[in-house]
């Protein structure tokens, strides 16, 4: 067959894709502009010393302990945060999706209101809640439970289960969208051709509801590695996530490149578990487009 | 026909250029912002305003230190004097963005010992890192100093520094029997090795001020190093909180003259007022910080009482350390704010 051959139909293709890119234009240059843009510069920052280049930023991430330890602090609550957030998110998205409407729409209620009170807000609330003499305390002291208070904030738990608070609609809702699609008459044939409940269960529903549960958890795994208003309030100062690097780098080395460089590393790790995400399940399921 | 909005906005911003050249002299001057310019502003701008009859604009910057850079990049900065911690001045003198002070021409500096003054700055106003502690928990036998926040035997309780090396280093050391008068330069080594025994008895590595308050507030942790103004101030709220100056780390915020400012006469002439002793000694009515100005005590305008809750009153200033600017910009102390991170990580 003749590579040069250009029929009706490829041209008339050629023409819709040159119109779908002349439509793309305006949102792939808000996008150029305001965030590749931005990107790079922050990229070049990183590489750029006083007209020259140079990989100082970077070789602090070998020569500095304290960058590999708040890596894998971060890496270590980003796991716990996603892992609890999903045992706690599924059963509430599989009873939201299960119930009756009006009750889904209380459950589903339920989840997003906190959501729309300030992160900043609901980390204060928490250590009121936890502090030693929070609610929680002295509950437990009045109750004879406890003798001395527990440090349930300032520390890492603390920071740890008010991302978990903060995060769990980001794993619900991708959830609830997967499993609101799937067909009831799959379970129900499951049923009907005389498999249990949980057998129906972990052989029909759960894997039809995986591509919420991954979107779910790279969602909420991206988003913990950057977080830094609750390591900072709640972590008293032990608790030091690569957020908190970033701005401690700009105050010390009072210089934008020690801390484009942190951020690069981080953009990077995301890009990776974005890409290794994909390979499970496609980009559009994950953004809860298809 | 219509004019572009920045066509005018520029116009008019010429136009008052233009006038302000004509009306009275005029000066730029820049703080930190919040209750403490507010408290400046009565106590210090509007007195100086009206006896040197000028006007005194107003700008606040939290870090005043990028702007300072970025204004200097540009060559024509806008602002003229700045109050910013003293770190700030020195540093920025030594890379040419602040202008040397000619102290012939400020001769009401000559009340402030040489330890206030730099050749770019001059204190301002002076606060003080103070060992505070919850009243309910020591009673009548309260802790007196660094060694006493080292005793974890004698002084059983939590406890919480400044997530900050400066002063934390200094109070290290001081409860390691270093005289205060004698910290300078830091034995950096000794005083991390000091802080790594109590280190495991620290509850909270706090970060803002707010938050320093709110453990002592809420009886989070029974002894805190907090800044003065802050204890004063959960004190004055009816928590059980004391504080005692004794070993406090004594810092001061300096005033200083960015280079090329648009105004240089003036700037100079309002850095001379503002220290005069009778409008420095305004401070203490309205904020718990001292005047810098030791003369300001002695015009009658300060009580007894209220110089002993002052960090720079003569006698609370004998008891303290103060801490040495110059030594925490000189490359060392870089190196011992960089060291602080892995210290509170491992």
């Amino acid at each position: 067959m003749a590579v040069s051959h250009t029929g009706p139909e490829i041209l008339h293709e050629r023409r819709e894709q040159r119109l779908t890119l002349l439509l793309l234009a305006p949102a792939l240059a808000i996008v150029i502009c305001l965030l590749v843009l931005p990107l790079l510069w922050l990229a070049w920052q990183s590489i750029r010393a006083d007209g020259g280049f140079t990989l100082v930023n970077y070789q602090r991430f070998l020569t500095d302990d304290i960058y590999l330890i708040s890596f894998l602090q971060t890496f270590r609550i980003a796991i716990i945060v996603t892992v609890v957030t999903l045992l706690l998110g599924y059963p509430v998205a599989y009873a939201a999706s299960m119930a009756p409407r009006h009750w889904s729409v209380l459950i589903l209620a339920a989840v997003v209101l906190p959501f729309w009170t300030s992160v900043l807000v609901r980390a204060y609330a928490w250590l009121i809640l936890l502090q030693r003499r929070g609610l929680v305390n002295s509950a437990l002291m009045d109750m004879g439970l406890i003798d001395s208070p527990l440090l349930l904030v300032n520390n890492e738990f603390g920071t740890v289960l008010a991302t978990i608070h903060i995060l769990l609609p980001f794993m619900v809702l991708p959830l609830y969208a997967t499993m609101q699609k799937i067909p009831r008459e799959l379970t129900m044939a499951g049923s009907s051709l005389g498999g249990s409940p949980v057998f129906v269960f972990t052989r029909v529903f759960l894997p039809l509801s995986m591509p919420g549960v991954i979107a779910g958890m790279v969602l909420v795994f991206v988003l913990t590695l950057g977080f830094y208003i609750t390591p900072e309030l709640l972590g008293g100062g032990r608790t030091f996530m690569v957020s908190m690097l970033v701005s401690r780098n700009i105050e010390i080395y009072h210089e934008w490149g020690a801390a484009s460089s942190i951020s690069v590393v981080l953009l990077l790790s995301v890009f990776l578990i974005f890409r290794l995400s994909t390979k499970l399940v496609p980009f559009e399921r994950i953004m809860g487009t298809r | 026909m219509r004019m572009k909005f920045t066509t005018v906005a520029l116009l008019s911003s010429v136009a008052m250029l233009a006038a302000g050249a004509v009306q009275a002299q005029q000066i730029t001057f820049v703080s930190q912002g919040g209750a403490y310019q507010e408290a400046q502003t009565k106590a210090i701008l509007n007195p100086v305003a009206e006896l040197l009859g000028i006007t005194i604009r107003q700008d606040s910057s939290p870090d005043a230190w990028p702007v300072i850079r970025t204004q200097a990049a540009t060559g024509k900065p806008i602002w003229d004097v700045i109050d910013t911690p003293t770190k700030d001045c020195i540093r920025g003198g030594e890379q040419g963005f602040i202008e040397k002070l000619d102290f012939a021409q400020i001769p009401n500096a000559s009340d402030l010992p040489d330890d206030y003054k730099s050749p770019y700055s001059v204190a301002y106003e002076f606060y003080s890192s103070v060992l505070a502690y919850n009243k309910d928990k020591y009673g009548d036998k309260p802790p007196q100093g660094w060694a006493d926040f080292w005793d974890v035997e004698k002084f059983p309780g939590t406890r919480a520094l400044r997530n900050h090396p400066l002063a934390t280093l200094e109070a290290a050391l001081i409860a390691d029997g270093v005289p205060r008068d004698k910290l300078y330069p830091l034995d950096v080594d000794r005083a991390f090795r000091k802080l790594g025994e109590i280190k495991p008895h620290i509850t909270v590595w706090w970060t803002s001020g707010a938050q320093s308050a709110q453990l002592l507030a809420d009886g989070e942790a029974d002894l805190v190093m907090a800044w003065n103004g802050r204890v004063a101030a959960v004190e004055k709220e009816g928590a059980p909180v004391g504080y005692t100056f004794n070993d406090g780390l004594l810092q001061f915020t300096s005033l200083c003259i960015l280079k090329n400012a648009p105004n240089p006469d003036t700037a100079v002439k309002f850095v001379n007022a503002a220290l005069t002793p009778e409008i420095q000694a305004n401070f203490p009515t309205y904020i718990d910080y001292g005047p810098a100005n030791p003369a300001a005590y002695d015009t009658g305008k300060i009580s007894p009482e209220r110089a002993a809750q002052l960090p720079s009153s003569p006698a609370n200033a004998a008891v303290q350390a103060l801490v040495s600017e110059e030594w925490w910009s000189s490359p060392e102390g870089e190196e011992a704010q960089r060291r602080w991170a892995s210290f509170i990580q491992r």
